[in-house]
């Protein structure tokens, strides 16, 4: 007992105090470090832009392109709608976003649930027909489903754009909502069993509220993917269907309004904010 | 009692009983036909699509012309190879930026982990147009990246590499491929981070007690570890930037246009049916063939 005691002690206090000691100098901080050295770089690079987008919100510019800061000015702020068409198109957005948005979300769940409960004949053909709309490149989605419509004399607009926005993000939705429901607890939903709930009591009661949260995730992720998706409703819109990010291309080319980055700036806080209050609202249902 | 769990656990997807098909069946119908009717029938439609000849205005017939391919790549391997080559030089360098980035989230952020891991979703919440546009912005021949270039002479090397030219770094083949990593990096970070996540430091800590260098640790234990998600990582970004078509618009200029700018002209202002048919056709072909490929060399089956 006693000779096994020490060893114990002093082996591994030796090697995580001693050893490091001989070797610190500059350069072992600096080794120490390298990871959040580089971690922080890539933040950078990744945030970089939309701080652009935020400050050049309110930029004042001289010609037609705000890409150059000429002086601080909160005139696009005053006048949201002051660039002609913008807040129609946003509005268009919106729209789609969520009609697809609830549409994916419905038709997600239910093949999440059916895939994520049920092992059945043809399952891995489902999970195939799942993944390859995530594995297709935007242009080949966007091009095949024009053909269609042209080849059966459909004519685009608002409905196809529509069509397409649910078909894309239907996929992510099932990935999301399966995997909150492979993370399930089954003993929860016995439990409710044994305490004499019927089945459609177990599924309201218990089933429903662990995964809805899967749920509302995959809703927000398929609503940003149809706010911002500009290829595949490209192919699949008409000039009166112009959709916010067809008119920040088109603005692109003819002169980019100081007002679409007002809209940036807007929807990045509005986003943040019911991120934080999400993380914040679970958070302290934990507690 | 742990000998009661199992066998309840195993039997409960099962109470449906006899005709235990339905339920399952039910649940996937609605999108199931969604997938046939829009993705599935669009393609074959695309695929006969190029193998037809014909106008826009007189309509169009099969006629099993194959010529539409060999004409499309003529005229546009150029393009073809250009797109493979960026997105995979995107690829490499959204791996060489987001491990570091994953790996400190996963392992060394501690508290600061979900605050991080919004911050790396944060981005998206802007239109990706607009962020593009700031790439204008911050790579204009009066910014700072350009100062950078220039004072270090690095300019020169990217010159004489053929990545930029003259003295700007906009409007060439190096704002493509850094708008291109920059779009597709948060696809690469989250699943290197669900993978890293998942990684016992104990593990770490077994190596280096078998006096394992901090090298080899990461070598033998870290890398392998985290390979579902750095094959699931390059695939995302991969995929979508073969297919991108904006930033090669918006940051390039007419000698880096990619496949995806010639598979939009083509389908809506040449109004050419046929030949873009034939090059969307390929390139959704080459980039599954590539992708089978990759995924039985890397050796992972938990994607699908």
């Amino acid at each position: 007992m006693t000779a096994v005691k020490p060893s114990r002690h002093s082996a591994p206090s030796r090697r995580t105090q001693a050893a490091p000691r001989p070797r610190r100098s500059p350069g072992t901080t600096l080794r120490e470090n390298i990871v959040w050295l580089a971690a922080g770089a890539a933040l950078i690079y990744l945030l970089l832009p939309n701080l652009i987008v935020v400050l050049f919100s309110f930029n004042k510019p001289n010609g037609r392109f705000n890409y150059t800061w000429q002086r601080f000015s909160l005139d696009a702020w005053k006048h949201p709608c002051g660039a002609p068409g913008m807040c129609h198109a946003l509005g268009l957005s919106l729209k789609i976003g969520v009609i697809a948005t609830v549409m994916a979300t419905i038709l997600g769940t239910l093949v999440a649930f059916a895939l994520g409960r049920y092992r059945f004949r043809g399952r891995s053909v489902a999970n195939l027909l799942i993944f390859m709309p995530m594995a297709t490149p935007e242009v080949v989605m966007g091009s095949s489903l024009l053909t269609l419509f042209v080849s059966l004399h459909f004519s685009l607009g608002f409905r196809t754009i529509l069509i397409a926005h649910i078909l894309f993000c239907l996929s992510y939705v099932v990935v999301t909502v399966k995997a909150r429901i492979a993370g399930l607890d089954p003993r929860l939903e016995q439990a409710a069993a044994d305490l004499y709930a019927n089945e459609l009591q177990t599924f309201m009661r218990v089933t429903l509220p662990l995964v809805a949260p899967g749920i509302a995730a995959g809703a927000l992720l398929a609503f940003s993917l149809s706010f911002d998706d500009y290829i595949v409703t490209n192919f699949n819109a008409s000039p009166s269907s112009v959709t916010f990010p067809m008119f920040v291309y088109g603005s692109a080319q003819r002169g980019t309004p100081v007002q679409i980055n007002v809209i940036g700036t807007a929807m990045f806080i509005l986003a943040v904010l019911s991120v934080g209050i999400g993380q914040f609202a679970s958070r302290r249902r934990a507690r | 009692m742990s000998a009661i769990v199992p066998p309840t656990s195993t039997a409960a997807p099962s109470t449906a009983g006899r005709r235990k098909w339905l339920p399952p069946v039910l649940l996937l119908i609605p999108g199931a036909v969604w997938l046939g009717v829009f993705f599935v029938v669009p393609l074959i439609f695309l695929a006969s699509q190029s193998i037809q000849t014909g106008t826009v205005e007189e309509g169009y017939k099969v006629t099993w012309h194959l010529a539409n391919y060999t004409y499309a790549f003529q005229h546009f391997w150029d393009q073809f190879a250009r797109s493979l080559a960026y997105a995979l030089l995107s690829t490499v360098f959204a791996l060489l930026i987001g491990y570091p980035l994953a790996y400190a989230i996963a392992q060394k952020a501690g508290r600061f982990k979900s605050i991080l891991l919004v911050i790396v979703i944060a981005p998206f919440f802007t239109s990706f147009l607009l962020r593009t546009l700031a790439w204008k912005t911050i790579l204009s021949s009066n910014g700072l990246v350009v100062g950078f270039f220039r004072s270090t002479h690095l300019i020169s090397l990217t010159n004489a590499l053929g990545l930029t030219n003259g003295d700007q770094v906009l409007n060439s083949p190096l704002a493509v491929v850094a708008g291109l990593t920059y779009n597709f990096l948060p696809f690469m970070v989250l699943p290197l981070f669900a993978s890293l996540d998942r990684l016992d430091p104990r593990l770490l800590e077994a190596a280096g007690d078998l006096y394992a260098s901090p090298i080899t640790a990461f070598r033998q234990v870290t890398l392998p570890l985290s390979l579902p998600g750095v094959v699931a990582g390059t695939l995302l970004t991969f995929i979508p930037a073969a297919g991108d078509f904006i930033n090669a618009q918006l940051l390039g200029n007419t000698n880096t246009t990619m496949i995806g700018n010639v598979i939009s002209g083509q389908f809506l202002e040449v109004l050419d049916y046929s030949v873009a048919a034939a090059l969307s056709v390929s390139l959704m072909l080459t980039i599954v063939v590539l992708v089978a490929l990759y995924v039985r060399k890397a050796g992972t089956e938990e994607l699908v």
